[in-house]
């Protein structure tokens, strides 16, 4: 028996970054709101003191606010030759359950895509002409611009509290900053963070090299910040427990330490734990979504009716919810029709490992996003056309993630066990670093999300099934990307030096990162996207599916920024338009 | 996963319901057997040197025994619905083995191995050197085992490595020493006044969470 709820005015799926901003606009404007978060409860003072959090097993190792695969998971191949198996453990990424999302633990590299990122198809037609890209590539324009997103941008970062270096000011070059960023309105809010040797000796070398080095805009602050809402977060305490964690010092920005405190005053917002939608309800294409069903931990279902539903579920859960509900036509790879599930795309890492012999680097002290970048091989400012490839890569040196359980870095040639590994681990542990290519990732014909025919989660539904291998042209790019890495890695004269090439096939099992992209897609044409510029959906125009899912393919940079920008750019139309007179936006 | 290893597994699942449980030693999961065979493994994974105790002096059975009465030990938190089909590495691990059927079968498959291979003598019987040797054939996958040798000598390492550095209210790393090895000062939580002070050796001592 469902239990039918009182209405709402806008029902989020899903409090992570994307439900915490549309929430705190929806609810600004006077609306009704209810988030419905399929995980526990989580705030700063509870679940993150500083007497707790500095557990590199239980979050780093097991995972804890991370999503069970008991409780979801997707199954995966990478071709669709292949059968699907589940992701029984989870590796090549972490996605989050419970408030805040991913936005709990992750690294906090805040970044906006450069505006070449938004015309890529149309801008590489132009300059590289149509046979250079490969015939199954699906890449395509936005139909946003850089312009367009930047005030929402910079409101993020505001929000956010950015630690940065500001490299292009209304089209003035700024010292120290990235030389080949857009055109920012504001510098960053607060100044960058104190930077541990490891990356100063990056940039050092790098600059050597002839390269542009600056410093990673970061959502790990250098300073005491108070954003536009009064509230107040803490100083970054270099402490090393960061990405898989929650921060004690409210020094790493997440919906608990910038939106939640000023949401939970307010009388028309609530949110819901441990309730996970099941469908969103509708009437077919061409009408609106009327609410959506989901179930609690007692296992009783729920209908709550919406005048709008916010989907902000991730992107794998995003594309599984539209599937499960019928809404847009699902992809399919073989008539490259339908477009629910497609253009699925991800990121292309690769790193290189180095040794010192004399020079302490002390690499426990470290944050999230820490470091300093090179962005000289990035977007389409440098001629792509006979190196034939399309896309590129931020290089970088971040103190980050180096406690021991799963960082314990040895030379070349150490067994792993016994006297010999000791003795490396001992000498090496203090000495080593990582440099890292962070690559774009194209989509293609090949790469796309349905639902898996065998496979089900605890409550029967088909997992997702996610098909994706490294298109040819990421795997070109990511060798350059490495070369040029590991250059610079050679300038810095390490005792030794590791290449940790990405190579095919994509694997599940190394974690890479949790930048999962696509399969909802932002675009101008209906027939080719799932929703329009402001992830409104064409079917349904009272649905909005927001977060990465929108990407059509993935730029190098992580993605947060950008899902922020297109959030806070649908909100504002949804408040100032889409109110005043309900129906499509575009 | 093949369907000898399916039928075995089973076989092991219910003999884990019996799994010994001796309060005196404050064993969750191993015998003491076992518990002895997991002190000897890992005191030679990670043995003791000049540099300090090895991993099995400082816990390392112990914190596997709680690890394996726990969430971990039986997959709790892991997809673990059925079919279990072989797949490609791309595609991760599938197995219907939990870290505790493993440890199980995988402990007394060992032992079986030298005692035949050595004369009646168990692993905890052989001298450091012979046990290296057993190590290595282990992990060469030279060891028949359900599940498979080199899995199981993977599994035995990584939470070996684990349990030397985590927190040591989990059970290892008793006095600190894995961190005190590399010089991790644990929980210290606050470099401020350090994070410039470049090349310099930082002299606080580890500090723990318990
Ligand atoms: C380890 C790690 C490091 C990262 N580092 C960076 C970084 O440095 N820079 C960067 O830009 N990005 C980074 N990311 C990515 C970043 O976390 C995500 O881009 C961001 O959190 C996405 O926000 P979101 O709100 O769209 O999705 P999420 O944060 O995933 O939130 C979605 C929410 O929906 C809930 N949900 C899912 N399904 C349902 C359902 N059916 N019913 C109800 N609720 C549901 C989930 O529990 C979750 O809380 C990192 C991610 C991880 C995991």
């Amino acid at each position: 028996m469902t239990i039918r709820l009182k209405p709402v005015d806008a029902v989020i799926i899903g409090f992570g970054w994307s439900g915490a901003l549309l929430a705190e606009a929806l609810s600004g404007a006077g609306l009704t709101v209810l988030a419905l978060e399929r995980g526990p409860f989580r705030d700063t003072a509870q679940d993150f003191p500083p007497s707790r959090v500095a557990d590199e097993l239980r979050y780093a190792v097991r995972h804890d606010l991370v999503v069970k695969p008991a409780e979801n998971t997707i199954t995966f191949r990478n071709k669709t030759s292949q059968t699907a198996l589940p992701v029984r453990a989870l590796g090549s990424f972490l996605p989050g359950s419970g408030v805040g999302g991913g936005g709990v633990h992750w690294n906090g590299q805040t970044w906006r895509f450069r505006p070449s990122d938004f015309t890529l198809k149309s801008r590489a037609l132009a300059r590289y002409g149509k046979n250079f890209l490969a015939p199954d590539l699906t890449i395509q324009d936005w139909g946003v611009s850089y312009d367009e997103l930047e005030p929402f941008y910079d409101r993020f970062e505001y929000l956010c509290g950015i630690s940065g270096q500001a490299g292009n000011l209304r089209g003035a070059r700024l010292p120290g900053g990235n030389p080949f960023e857009g055109a920012r309105a504001r510098p960053y809010p607060t100044p960058p963070m104190a930077m541990p040797y490891a990356p100063t000796l990056f940039a050092d070398a790098a600059r050597g090299v002839g390269y542009h080095p600056f410093p990673q805009p970061s959502a790990n602050l250098s300073q005491a910040y108070t954003n536009p809402f009064g509230v107040v977060l803490g100083a970054c305490s270099y402490c090393g427990f960061c990405e898989r964690f929650g921060c004690g010092n409210y020094a790493k920005a997440s919906p608990q330490t910038t939106i939640l405190p000023i949401l939970r005053e307010r009388a028309q917002f609530s949110l819901r734990t441990q309730c996970t939608v099941l469908t969103i309800a509708h009437d077919g294409k061409g009408s609106k979504a009327r609410g959506v069903t989901y179930t609690d931990d007692s296992g009783e279902v729920f209908f709550q009716p919406a005048d709008l539903v916010i989907l902000s579920a991730y992107t794998f859960e995003n594309i599984r919810l539209l599937l499960l509900s019928g809404i847009g036509a699902p992809y399919d790879p073989a008539s490259g029709k339908g477009v629910v599930g497609r253009n699925y795309s991800y990121q292309t890492t690769s790193s290189v490992a180095l040794g010192f012999a004399d020079k302490l680097l002390n690499p426990f002290i470290g944050a999230g996003a820490l470091g300093m970048v090179i962005d000289d091989w990035n977007g389409d400012h440098y001629d792509h056309g006979p190196l034939g490839f399309l896309g590129g890569a931020y290089l970088a040196a971040l103190a980050t993630n180096s406690r021991p359980i799963l960082n314990h870095p040895t030379p070349p040639g150490t067994p792993r066990w016994g006297a010999a590994w000791k003795r490396a681990v001992a000498k090496s542990y203090l000495r080593s670093m990582r440099i890292l290519a962070s690559g774009s990732s194209l989509s293609h014909r090949g790469a796309y999300c349905d639902l898996d025919p065998t496979y089900r989660d605890r409550f029967r539904r088909p997992l997702l099934r996610l098909t994706f291998d490294f298109h040819p042209n990421d795997l070109k790019m990511s060798a350059f990307a490495t070369d040029r890495l590991a250059e610079i890695g050679r300038a810095m004269r390490p005792e030794w030096l590791v290449v940790d090439k990405r190579e095919a096939p994509y694997s599940i099992v190394p974690y890479q990162s949790t930048h999962n992209v696509g399969g909802a897609i932002i675009g101008a044409d209906p027939t080719t996207s799932v929703v329009n510029p402001y992830l409104q959906s064409w079917d349904l125009d009272n649905l909005f599916v927001v977060g990465a899912s929108a990407f059509p393919q993935n730029a190098s940079y992580n993605p947060t920024g950008t899902v922020a920008a297109l959030a806070l750019r649908a909100a504002e139309a949804i408040t100032t338009r889409y109110l005043r007179a309900p129906g499509p936006l575009a | 996963m093949r369907r000898r290893d399916l039928l075995a597994s089973s076989a092991v699942i219910a003999l884990i319901g019996c799994a010994a449980q001796t309060p005196e030693s404050g064993l969750q999961f191993f015998t003491p057997e076992e518990a002895a065979r997991v002190t000897a493994i890992a005191n030679r994974l990670i043995p003791a040197d000049e540099l300090g105790p090895g991993a099995g002096e400082v816990g390392a059975a112990r914190f596997i025994d709680r690890a394996l009465a726990g969430a971990y030990g039986t997959s709790r938190d892991l997809y673990m619905r059925p079919p279990f089909l072989p797949g490609v590495p791309s595609q991760g691990a599938q197995s219907p083995l939990t870290p505790a059927v493993r440890y199980r079968v995988g402990l007394a498959a060992l032992d079986a191995h030298c005692r035949a291979a050595f004369a009646g003598r168990g692993f905890v019987d052989l001298s450091g050197q012979e046990q290296d040797r057993v190590l290595a054939d282990l992990e060469q996958g030279r060891i028949a085992i359900t599940g498979g040798g080199r899995a199981f000598f993977d599994l035995v390492l990584r939470d070996t490595v684990a349990g030397f550095f985590a927190d040591p209210q989990y059970g290892g790393n008793q006095g600190m020493a894995g961190w005190r090895l590399i010089g991790f000062p644990g929980a210290r939580y606050d470099y401020r006044d350090v994070v410039a002070r470049h090349g310099e050796p930082y002299h606080l001592p580890p500090v723990a969470l318990a």
